[in-house]
């Protein structure tokens, strides 16, 4: 396929992992943000290719993960009752909230449905008056976007019997969160190409340089990948720290002003909570007031459900970059993706399943890298 | 849900509230909304998150990155940058060489090394 195959050429990837050994001098510490790129990174084992020392730490970049329990909670109380048809992405339907999951509620008989695009969730409104729909906005600033467009085409076709579940969050907060943290180890980040797609990255500019760190724009095939990494580490061998852009195909310094208008006509900027992490100031989005018709929290009257994650799991650990699945006493024994304990062994997305996926730290391994990056002869 | 992937339009509707398109991903198609990519054409490359295409692919700045990865090259590079110093490679990565430039981003101190 255009655009992909030409970005997983073995030859230019040994290339690139060759000029990152030869240009670095000592040990780094880089935060890959997007769980796609943890994904690449893990299952073509360019994180073991690396020059020893140089440590990819992957961050919270998984939009099934940090939603809170309360949201899945929440959630979970709406698509139970027999007047709604409750829609969602495909991969929140696993992810255990306190008690069961979207899913097992499914099997036991309530309407919920799986959308490709929330435009399909504003469809089956249309075609049921009778029924209350209602979607979960979930997501980073990539389906921002979308479920804004659902909620203003839900208006403009006043729909009222269409509402959104809303658990929006901000990649720029999280990051600066990140780097606030006294255990912080991050000393370059790789930011997230897709996000950066849409809102472009002039709000990195300020991080980069307050915290004298460098971020490098990157995109989600290997060679992007290996490419955003030696961009981080030639700007920390020479000491700079500025944003930098490696997926130049995609994204734009002002990114897509189209959508960024029509996200912000729906939604404000307000605080979140994130799972595993806890709450960050300006972090995410909320509906607008001129749009709170659509809020199904003030519809469906779901207060604020107190939760606790199961004791096992390290999820919050992992989703701040200071533990890895491996540090997990439940990881591949009683947390698998098949019975996820956590949000990051269900999303297809999560640290634990991209690790899980690949094999490591389990007896036999699930899938070989597709390139033999980690050569053995160095 | 972040994980977009490039796709060519190739059919596109002007006749519904939004602008729609067909995409095609390497043979298998999905709509996409076109709302925020107005002055995209037949042929062109998007892509698409969730049912919405986001971002047009830039074909000469693809053709870019591609030229300038095909020709990496380690001494290539070293001399196409031209301010990296020359660094002994037998060395372990212990520490900061004599020449390297200094860091203010301090190491990790439990880094293996």
């Amino acid at each position: 396929m255009k655009y992909i195959d030409e970005y997983r050429d073995a030859e230019i990837a040994h290339k690139l992992v060759d000029e990152i050994h030869r240009i670095t001098t000592r040990p780094w510490s880089l935060m890959e943000v997007c769980g796609g790129q943890t994904h690449t990174l893990v299952k073509q084992g360019i994180d073991e290719a690396l020059p020893k020392g140089v440590r990819m730490i992957h961050g919270p970049g998984c939009p099934v993960c940090v939603t809170p329990l309360e949201q899945i909670d929440k959630a979970l109380v709406i698509a139970a009752r027999p007047d709604v048809i409750f829609t969602s992405y495909g991969d929140m339907l696993r992810v255990p909230g306190s008690t069961t999951d979207l899913l097992s509620l499914k099997a036991r008989g309530a309407d919920v449905r799986i959308v490709y695009s929330p435009l399909d969730a504003v469809g089956i409104a249309a075609a049921n008056p009778e029924r209350q729909v209602v979607f979960f906005a979930i997501g980073f600033e990539t389906t921002a976007p979308a479920n804004a467009m659902a909620v203003a085409q839900a208006a403009r076709l006043r729909l009222d019997n269409f509402s959104v579940l809303v658990s929006h969050v901000l990649v720029p907060p999280a990051m600066t969160a990140i780097l606030e943290s006294p255990t912080c180890q991050v000393q370059a980040f790789l930011a997230a190409g897709h996000v950066c797609a849409v809102m472009g990255w002039t709000e990195y500019e300020p991080i980069a340089e307050r915290y004298h760190v460098p971020i490098v724009v990157t995109g989600f095939e290997p060679l992007d990948l290996l490419e955003g990494i030696l961009m981080a580490i030639r700007q920390l061998e020479e000491g700079r720290a500025v944003v930098e852009n490696q997926y130049a195909r995609a994204v734009k310094r002002e990114g897509n002003r189209a959508a960024q208008e029509t996200v912000l006509r729906v939604f404000e900027v307000g605080e979140r909570t994130w799972r595993g992490i806890g709450t960050i100031p300006d972090s995410g989005y909320h509906l607008r007031p001129e749009f709170a018709t659509f809020d199904a929290e003030a519809r469906f009257d779901v207060g604020d459900i107190h939760t606790q994650e199961h004791p096992a799991c390290i999820a919050g650990g992992i989703l701040q970059g200071t533990k890895t699945p491996l540090d997990c006493a439940a990881y591949g024994v009683l947390c698998s993706p098949q019975k996820p304990l956590g949000a990051p062994m269900v999303s297809a997305e999560g640290v634990c399943s991209a690790y899980h996926a690949a094999g490591r730290g389990l007896a036999a391994p699930t899938a070989f890298p597709l390139y033999d990056l980690a050569r053995v002869d160095r | 849900m972040c994980l977009g992937i490039p796709g060519k339009v190739v059919e596109i509707n002007d006749e519904g509230p939004l602008r729609m398109a067909r995409v095609d991903f390497g043979g298998v198609r999905k709509e996409a909304c076109l709302a925020y990519l107005p002055e995209v054409v037949l042929g062109d490359y998007v892509i698409v998150h969730v049912g919405f295409a986001i971002s047009q692919l830039d074909e000469e700045e693809a053709h870019k990155t591609l030229e300038m990865l095909r020709a990496i090259d380690a001494e290539g590079m070293a001399m196409e940058l031209g301010a990296l110093p020359e660094v002994d490679r037998t060395a372990e990565v212990t520490g900061p060489l004599p020449d390297a430039p200094p860091s203010q981003a301090p190491p990790a101190p439990e880094a293996p090394v």
